[in-house]
């Protein structure tokens, strides 16, 4: 099929991108959830990825990061190219990966055992680096900067972590990520659990952080999608059905089934 | 289908008066269940508190017929016991409950379990028969050790199961959150699974100690008493459990008294365990959402 064409123009392509999914698949047991999935995610853009529930969505960005394969009987075929080398390479340690490849999740997922400075600080010290106190609280307070959470919380960052309000400490969680200091995004529904005040917030913060990150979104929300994302795939069943430029996969899709979708006609 | 507003009336009076009956009903059994309790408690204050003084934390017991003397030797040794099954028992038990709850699913590890809730099941003076054959036996003699390993047998299963549970309760997106981090497995399991659950393993380590410290029959013929101080851990120990026992079925009234304080002693050590458990988990409620 179109298939060796398209791949071709993605060998290509990987020099230039980020993040290039090639002929994705991914498996639970016997069950597919992602199905031969090809896309590039360029830098410094927000690539929306859309679609019904049950898509495949959240397993095809887990896949991004090698998490996909921390659920029991989980895997995952095909390549992820990083700036052109596959993360699923053997050799090619998940955690390594993980470090920059970053995510957030549906919830908010504080540590409970640990104040707002502490969480933020997590993954540094979690990976045994020893930083000095001065050198920690720089990089907090940059990474609650760059997650439009410093102000709210800067004289009281001693506090648990699970004392702030939902949408607080989803952005807590984008600045734990942030602090580690990923080259990509990944966010999976980030606001999900949010009402429409945090929800707003966390979009303004995607648009601030595409500047230096390569974010991929996934949604629930078409109307998300249309206001930050500047690419936007559409999966249904496992399947990459369309995958362009957000204003043209919206206005004029060039498939039926997005169109069909987005009209509201299912899902 | 409208009723008359006063057989209305009459139908939600009859059901708040079967409702205050029940409530009744399940009050008069929480305090029957919870009259042993305080008979116990009673019983025990009154019959040990006049037995009970200085002399009796810090003297060595009397031989028969003297008047005074204490159980400072069994206090100590119930000490001795419980600390050191604890360093053999709270180690293993939190290392296989970290095993079981990493790895659910495995053949092993359900038989692991399997064999852990067998454990709880057995009578503690089986335990201590085993403890005879393969300590006391091997060993030519009763042993601190003896009885010191027989309390952990009955302790680890206890401390397995209940850190399992609590780490089980941990969510699993916190587990992953972690690990998305770039956090090494062995880590995340560590520092926020485990410290997540900590709270809740430390409750399971302190029951477990109150379940071992009121344990007698595994220590008749393992740790076996002792009317001296126990100078190593391979010479005989007395404990407050087995001196209560051994004082209570003795003809004397001057040892019976003193059953009574012991009886109190220890029951006082256990409830202040409890109320400790109770003063750490305040408020840890949240954790596990």
């Amino acid at each position: 099929m179109a298939d060796a064409g398209k791949c071709a123009r993605c060998a290509l392509v990987a020099m230039a991108e980020k993040l290039v999914a090639q002929h994705l698949s991914a498996y639970y047991g016997q069950t597919r959830a992602v199905h031969n999935v090809n896309a590039a995610f360029p830098p410094n853009v927000v690539t929306a990825i859309i679609g019904p529930s049950g898509c495949g969505k959240s397993t095809l960005v887990r896949c991004l990061n090698r998490m996909h394969e921390v659920v029991p009987g989980a895997r995952a075929e095909g390549e992820v190219l990083l700036d052109g080398d596959d993360i699923y390479a053997p050799g090619v340690d998940a955690v390594q990966v993980r470090r920059r490849i970053g995510m957030v999740f549906q919830k908010p997922t504080p540590f409970p055992t640990m104040s707002i400075e502490d969480n933020v600080a997590a993954g540094l010290r979690l990976n045994g680096v020893a930083l000095k106190r001065p050198e920690r609280n720089r990089i907090v307070e940059r990474s609650l900067r760059q997650a439009a959470l410093w102000e709210e919380v800067k004289d009281r960052l001693r506090r648990p972590g699970a004392s702030l309000s939902g949408g607080q400490q989803q952005r807590l969680c984008v600045a734990r990520a942030l602090a580690v200091e990923p080259e990509v995004l990944l966010m999976d529904e980030p606001c999900s659990s949010l009402d429409p005040i945090s929800t707003a917030r966390i979009e303004e913060l995607l648009l601030e952080l595409k500047s230096s990150y390569t974010i991929v979104l996934v949604t629930h929300n078409m109307q998300q999608a249309a206001r930050t994302a500047d690419l936007t795939a559409f999966l249904y069943t496992g399947e990459l059905i369309e995958f362009g430029e957000t204003r043209q996969v919206f206005t004029n899709p060039a498939r039926r089934e997005t169109e069909d979708y987005i009209t509201g006609r299912f899902g | 289908m409208t009723a008359k507003p006063a057989a209305q009336a009459r139908r939600i009076r009859w059901r708040k008066t079967k409702s205050d009956l029940m409530m009744g009903v399940t009050v008069l059994a929480t305090v029957i269940a919870l009259l042993p309790l305080f008979i116990i408690l009673a019983y025990l204050v009154t019959k040990g508190a006049s037995s009970l003084n200085l002399a009796f934390f810090t003297h060595m017991p009397a031989p028969v017929g003297e008047k005074g003397g204490g159980m400072a030797n069994a206090i100590v040794g119930t000490l001795e016991l419980i600390g050191l099954a604890s360093l053999m028992g709270v180690p293993l038990g939190i290392g296989a409950g970290l095993y079981l709850a990493a790895h659910r699913g495995s053949r092993f590890a359900d038989a692991a379990r399997f064999g852990a809730d067998v454990m709880m099941g057995v009578p503690s003076i089986v335990v201590g028969i085993f403890a005879y054959a393969v300590v006391v036996r091997p060993m030519g003699g009763f042993s601190t050790l003896a009885g010191a390993v027989a309390l952990a047998v009955i302790m680890m299963p206890l401390v397995t199961r209940t850190t399992e549970e609590m780490l089980l309760l941990v969510p699993q997106e916190l587990r992953e959150a972690a690990l998305a981090l770039g956090v090494p497995d062995w880590r995340t399991t560590l520092w926020v699974v485990a410290r997540t659950a900590a709270g809740g393993i430390a409750t399971g380590v302190i029951l477990a100690v109150a379940r071992i410290a009121g344990e007698t029959a595994p220590l008749l013929f393992t740790a076996f008493g002792n009317r001296f101080w126990s100078t190593s851990l391979t010479s005989p120990i007395a404990s407050l459990t087995v001196q209560v026992y051994t004082y209570a079925i003795s003809p004397f009234p001057d040892w019976q008294r003193q059953a009574w304080a012991g009886a109190l002693v220890l029951t006082t050590i256990v409830l202040a365990l409890e109320l400790g458990v109770r003063w750490l988990t305040r408020g840890s409620a949240h954790v596990a959402r």
